[in-house]
């Protein structure tokens, strides 16, 4: 299976220098005066669902982007978050972080289960068997009963952040998750350039070569496994909290579709690609909502514009013109 | 006729019925998908929408232009499989030199567009398409009534996947297809035309869903979503089955049908996830597959 295509679909930028780069420190902190000023501007609930997809694509980039692994199932992860945290926040009345932590543990035991037997496969195989165990996932939130069904779960309570911070202001929840979101992905930014991240991006190059140095690749191909899922949690139960929803489009494979979408346009294997891409299809998702099934069909057509056209994405594009890795 | 273990076998054969009828469809679709990754090594996320774009020609040719079920059942494949045959050459054929999850990515894009297309026009709730005058009413076989039309789709399609098993395994364009399925260069450098095999296949391949498409009109509505849930099933049954074999895709196919089915029966809740989690049970056991080579 190692072919020179093999290493095509990351489009690996090297990083040549060790530390951080300083652009790098430069745009990040770009971003968060941004962010610290977006919701002056534009509408908080908007920037929010931005900042929980952006933190969603990431953790799917840093599973394909830097393990080579296209999983066509994080909406499992997602979504069996959401519903955790949105009825640990209903139902057992517990604090938001509370809740969200729960969804993200929730998400890891799954990562952690799912991950463990998708790993015995590879390729288009390891995608399959991640889009069937959703579907699972899926076909078991039809069932349960803490699910709402059609319903979903309505009306969770945004509650009180360590039971002091009330966060039914839109703008007060916008900082909490702001600083989630950011955290998350500076987290994502580390473990890239970690060690860890290194050995990884050795097994997505060259599986093989990896095996014969030694590594044990199919324990680090389980954790960032593991890690992802919990980053995609972490971006479901954050969702859940923000509209106070948590519903079936949650895990349905359209979700997993889209946040592969967001890596794909805005740069698979860029630390910066899956934020552009969230914000893209996000906004254009927002502007089109009165389209019906249009948006569908645009989502097609960028996901064959970006297959046949520009495989690198928008943020691939510009790193490869200024040729700095972003 | 006697009850077996507290079930009435009016419902059992019924929903065993019922499970061959679904493993027919598995066994067609997975069949075109392991015929179109044998060749093209990528796995046509579009297959569903291609089905489903068999049922909706078929309702067309039907409401439109007044052509009936059986010319349907031929010319369906012909036009849908030619629709393929484009695809191929326009997108397809331009991303061999790269990473296979390439393809899978485009052709996903591909069944959006598909789907997103027909539900613009159609609406999502499903357009009726009659049973044909020759296979309506049924058979009553003592212990349950076999409706005509369902006996003739399980018939059909277990001819279907006879005679592409038999093309491939028994004749000699399928000795050349399997010839160019371990290796391209060297069957190319024997003057065979392989990038135009390569076309001809991933057409045949979504003819064939197209088919079972036709197939499904009468008996599920015609529906722009009737294709995306039942192709992640599908890929479930190949994951188990593996997509080394023409054969095993085919049984694997009608066998998972029926364990759906029996599930029904006895532990109608789990019916929808069964096929889920035999699958993490090969991966588990015999990951390669029942019936796969490589890992």
């Amino acid at each position: 299976m190692t072919t020179p295509s093999e290493t095509e679909i990351i489009a690996p930028v090297a990083a040549r220098h060790v530390g951080t780069p300083r652009h790098h420190i430069a745009i990040f902190a770009g971003l968060l005066v941004l962010l610290l000023i977006a919701p002056f501007v534009l509408y908080p609930v908007f920037v929010m669902k931005v900042l929980c997809f952006a933190l969603f694509a990431s953790a799917l980039n840093l599973l394909l982007g830097f393990g080579g692994l296209l999983s066509f199932g994080h909406a499992a992860f997602f979504g069996s978050a959401s519903y955790v945290a949105a009825h640990a926040a209903k139902v057992w009345g517990l604090n938001p972080e509370i809740a969200i932590l729960l969804g993200v543990f929730t998400a890891a035991l799954l990562g952690l289960a799912i991950g463990a037997l998708a790993i015995k496969r590879q390729g288009i195989y390891f995608a399959m068997v991640t889009l069937a165990f959703a579907q699972m996932v899926y076909f078991l939130a039809v069932q349960a009963p803490f699910t709402g069904g059609e319903d979903g779960i309505q009306a969770v309570p945004r509650g009180r952040l360590f039971g002091l911070i009330d966060l039914s202001s839109d703008f007060t929840l916008y900082f909490v998750v702001l600083a989630i979101v950011f955290g998350g992905i500076l987290g994502i930014y580390r473990i890239i350039h970690s060690p860890f991240g290194q050995v990884l991006k050795a097994i997505r190059d060259n599986e093989p070569r990896s095996i014969s140095l030694g590594y044990k690749v199919e324990r680090y191909k389980l954790a960032v496994f593991v890690m992802s899922a919990s980053l995609a949690g972490l971006a479901g139960a954050t969702k859940a909290i923000v509209f106070q929803l948590s519903s079936l489009t949650d895990v349905y494979w359209s979700m997993s579709g889209e946040v592969v979408l967001m890596t794909l346009l805005g740069g698979m294997g860029t630390v910066f690609g899956p934020l552009v891409g969230a914000a893209v299809i996000v906004t254009m998702e927002s502007y089109l909502a009165g389209f019906g099934a249009w948006v569908t069909v645009i989502q097609g057509v960028i996901f064959v514009a970006s297959v046949m056209l520009f495989r690198e994405g928008i943020v691939g594009v510009i790193a490869k013109w200024l040729k700095k890795p972003l | 006729m006697f009850e077996l273990l507290g079930i009435p076998p009016q419902a059992l054969f019924g929903q065993l019925l019922l499970g061959l009828i679904n493993g027919s469809f598995y066994a067609l679709l997975s069949l075109g998908l392991a015929v179109i990754f044998g060749l093209l090594n990528i796995i046509n996320f579009s297959h569903g929408a291609q089905y489903m774009m068999g049922a909706f020609v078929a309702w067309m040719l039907m409401t439109y232009a007044g052509i009936n079920y059986w010319w349907a059942l031929l010319l369906v494949p012909i036009i849908v499989g030619t629709t393929g045959v484009v695809i191929e050459r326009v997108m397809i054929a331009r991303l061999y030199h790269l990473d296979h999850l390439y393809g899978l990515l485009l052709t996903f894009g591909l069944a959006l567009i598909i789907q997103g297309l027909f539900r613009n026009q159609y609406g999502v709730s499903g357009l009726p398409y009659s049973i044909p005058g020759e296979l309506s009413g049924g058979t009553n076989l003592g212990f349950m009534f076999l409706p005509n039309y369902r006996a003739w789709v399980v018939v059909a399609s277990a001819i279907v996947c006879f005679g592409t098993w038999f093309a491939i395994e028994r004749t000699r364009l399928g000795a050349y297809l399997r010839a160019a399925t371990e290796n391209p260069v060297l069957v190319g450098a024997f003057g065979i035309n392989v990038p135009r095999m390569i076309t001809l296949t991933y057409g045949f391949g979504v003819g064939l869903a197209a088919l079972a498409g036709v197939l499904a009109a009468p008996i599920y509505s015609v529906n722009p979503n009737m294709g995306a849930d039942l192709i992640i099933v599908v890929f479930a049954v190949v994951v188990i089955g593996g997509m080394g074999s023409i054969l095993g895709a085919i049984l694997t196919g009608f066998g998972l049908g029926i364990v759906e089915g029996l599930t029904r029966v006895f532990y109608p809740e789990a019916s929808s996830v069964v096929i889920f989690v035999i699958m993490a049970l090969v991966l588990l056991v015999k990951p390669a597959g029942l019936f796969g080579r490589t890992a």
